[in-house]
């Protein structure tokens, strides 16, 4: 493998993991603040994709627009969707929660057959992202790529400091330390799950938009990378966005050079890493003694 | 008197279910084994969640390693025996449980929830990418297995209704072998376990060698119902070993109750009569090419009016009359 095919290939692990922690760490605050295990995370990601395809229509030309539309559309659903089928499963064992979310899957599969069809769609970059960078004398690199990894870059910044800079960021990290202590001083937990939640839809929804135009946009999408997220959360330690963020760089590390140099048995790689981690430490990497 | 009370209800199903092939029609038969051989599978989960309190998302990669060993031990163009066939399969699926209990029962809660789901998701790859199994085509059974006593046969398993025949022991043997379970020590044990683990070790008991136990049996018994099902079939692909299966046999178990043996049996009743019906021309018409809407939207409804589960409906019935 000569350099330039190592920096392809480097290019892309960080854009694939970049994309992973935008589902992974709404997935790690569900978990860790709601104690909700949230299935119907994957459909998120496939309902963002899919709105990158209903929506561009209206936004021509405006991309990043559209973006921000699609994000608030889907945190509005959030929102909505916690209150109607989440807010009175609470005081219920988690098992329910795990039957509901996955009667959500089949009701949203559904609802986006009915609506946009079983066909497999495009969508097309913006113009301005649309073209290559040269890198060397034969290897090119799409620009939306790089365009994707930097988007991801920011959202990351922007979860950062609002949850280690803020006073919402400060009842968030307390709420996934101790749910009862944060109850006791009189936070109001409801809404707090409720934004949480809306927080964690959005930001799925935003890698499903974001993965649109590399990707081809089709049903089941969700499903892979549902347990992809899955398998980050426990790597990096529920409730944990530092750890969401190294794992989902080590997910796209691991499975990108699996898939060149061990292609017929790359699909176990990150499934291998995660037990691997899980011996070594059994609460994640991030998860300090609970 | 209350030790035996609750024995003739199973019996009796038993006896019914012996009957039924008489009536019913081949498609109503096919659609009991399919049922039966669900039930034997959310038997062997309700083991780990309902009695051991070990919630596991990855049970179906069990069911799949049973269903493949079945086909690929058979040999070419005659019939395997039975008596071997369904011990390996069982003894396949065992071996990849202890693999996994063993790794997986380091952990506990969501950490267990999501590692176990790994593990299935590893084997699902395996089968799914390499050509051991046929690849994500999958794999046909040509010549069904056969049981012979000396030269005597005494099931011919081309014949569906000797199928038939073949689930409805399995069932009775997996509940029998369950109930026994349940209540000897080692049952006790485990619902020891699930009340209060830290109890349970001060007290002595070596909880990670009760649960691995456990573990295993459940393996066992899911690659059981894995034989019977690529018997029935008569092909297997990866899609068996697939997260939606391990979510559909959890769901059958949440659905029909935790705990008791019967929930497992329940859930497994209603949650492929549900799906069956919903998907079904004759009976909903249109709807049946929405079913996934449909099915979503009652389960919905059963968690919204039933906590507990179908069989916990009859808990205010039996508290009035006792």
């Amino acid at each position: 493998m000569d350099a330039t095919t190592f920096l392809v290939q480097c290019l892309n692990a960080v854009q694939y993991g970049l994309l992973l922690f935008l589902v992974a760490s709404g997935l790690t605050l569900i978990f860790g603040i709601m104690g909700v295990i949230n299935l119907a995370h994957g459909s998120f990601y496939m309902i963002g994709a899919y709105l990158a395809f209903a929506l561009a229509p209206y936004f021509v030309g405006q991309f990043l627009p559209m973006l921000l539309a699609g994000t608030l559309l889907a945190a509005l659903f959030g929102f909505v969707l916690e209150w109607v089928f989440f807010s009175f499963l609470y005081r219920r064992e988690h098992l329910q929660q795990v039957l509901m979310t996955y009667a959500l899957i089949l009701v949203f599969e559904e609802s986006r057959s009915l609506l946009l069809g079983n066909d497999v769609h495009g969508v097309q970059p913006p113009a301005w992202l649309a073209g290559s960078i040269a890198l060397g004398e034969l290897m090119s690199y799409p620009v939306y790529r790089l365009f994707a990894s930097a988007a991801c870059l920011v959202v990351a910044a922007l979860l950062y400091l609002v949850v280690h800079r803020t006073r919402l960021g400060m009842m968030v990290r307390a709420g996934a330390s101790n749910r009862e202590m944060v109850r006791g001083l009189g936070i109001d937990v409801r809404l707090l799950y409720r934004g949480v939640f809306a927080a964690g839809v959005a930001l799925a929804a935003l890698a499903g938009m974001i993965a649109a135009p590399m990707s081809s946009v089709y049903p089941g999408m969700g499903g892979s990378v549902l347990i992809v997220s899955f398998v980050i959360v426990v790597i990096g330690g529920i409730g944990s966005i530092t750890g969401a963020l190294i794992a989902s760089l080590l997910v796209g590390v691991v499975d990108t050079f699996g898939k060149v140099f061990f292609p017929a048995l790359s699909g176990i790689g990150i499934y291998l890493l995660m037990a691997v981690v899980l011996v070594w430490r059994p609460e994640g990497l991030m998860r300090r003694g609970h | 008197m209350r030790a035996f009370r609750p024995l003739w209800l199973p019996l009796a199903v038993l006896l019914a279910l012996a009957l039924l092939p008489a009536v019913l029609s081949p498609y109503l038969v096919d659609l009991t084994v399919k049922i039966l051989i669900s039930a034997i599978f959310a038997l062997s989960l309700q083991l780990l969640v309902g009695a051991t309190g070990l919630v596991s998302l990855g049970h179906a990669a069990f069911l799949g390693i049973g269903a493949y060993v079945a086909v690929l031990a058979s040999p070419q163009g005659e019939g395997a025996s039975l008596w071997w066939l369904l011990p390996a399969a069982m003894a396949g699926a065992a071996a990849y449980a202890l693999f996994v209990g063993a790794l997986s029962l380091r952990t506990r809660g969501v950490y267990f929830i999501m590692v176990t789901l790994a593990f299935a998701q590893m084997a699902y790859f395996v089968f799914h990418d390499t050509r051991l199994g046929g690849g994500s085509d999958g794999i046909y059974l040509y010549v069904r297995p056969v049981l012979r006593l000396g030269d005597t046969p005494l099931l011919d398993l081309e014949d569906k209704r000797q199928v038939y025949g073949l689930v409805v022991a399995s069932l009775a043997f997996t509940w029998g072998l369950l109930a026994l379970l349940l209540r000897s020590r080692f049952g006790h044990a485990l619902q020891g376990i699930r009340v209060n683990e830290a109890r349970m070790r001060a007290v002595g008991f070596r909880t990670y060698g009760y649960k691995l136990a456990a573990f295993v049996i459940a393996g066992a018994l899911a690659g059981l119902a894995g034989a019977l099902l690529a018997i029935q079939d008569g092909v297997v692909n990866p899609e068996l070993l697939s997260w939606h299966e391990s979510g559909a046999v959890l769901l059958m178990i949440i659905l029909g109750g935790l705990g008791p043996l019967r929930g497992a049996i329940v859930g497994a009743v209603a949650f492929t009569l549900l799906k069956e019906l919903f998907a079904s021309e004759g009976l909903v018409g249109p709807l049946a090419a929405h079913w996934q809407m449909t099915l979503g939207l009652t389960i919905i409804a059963f968690v919204a009016l039933l906590p507990r589960g179908i069989v916990g409906l009859r808990l205010p019935l039996r508290r009035a009359t006792a």
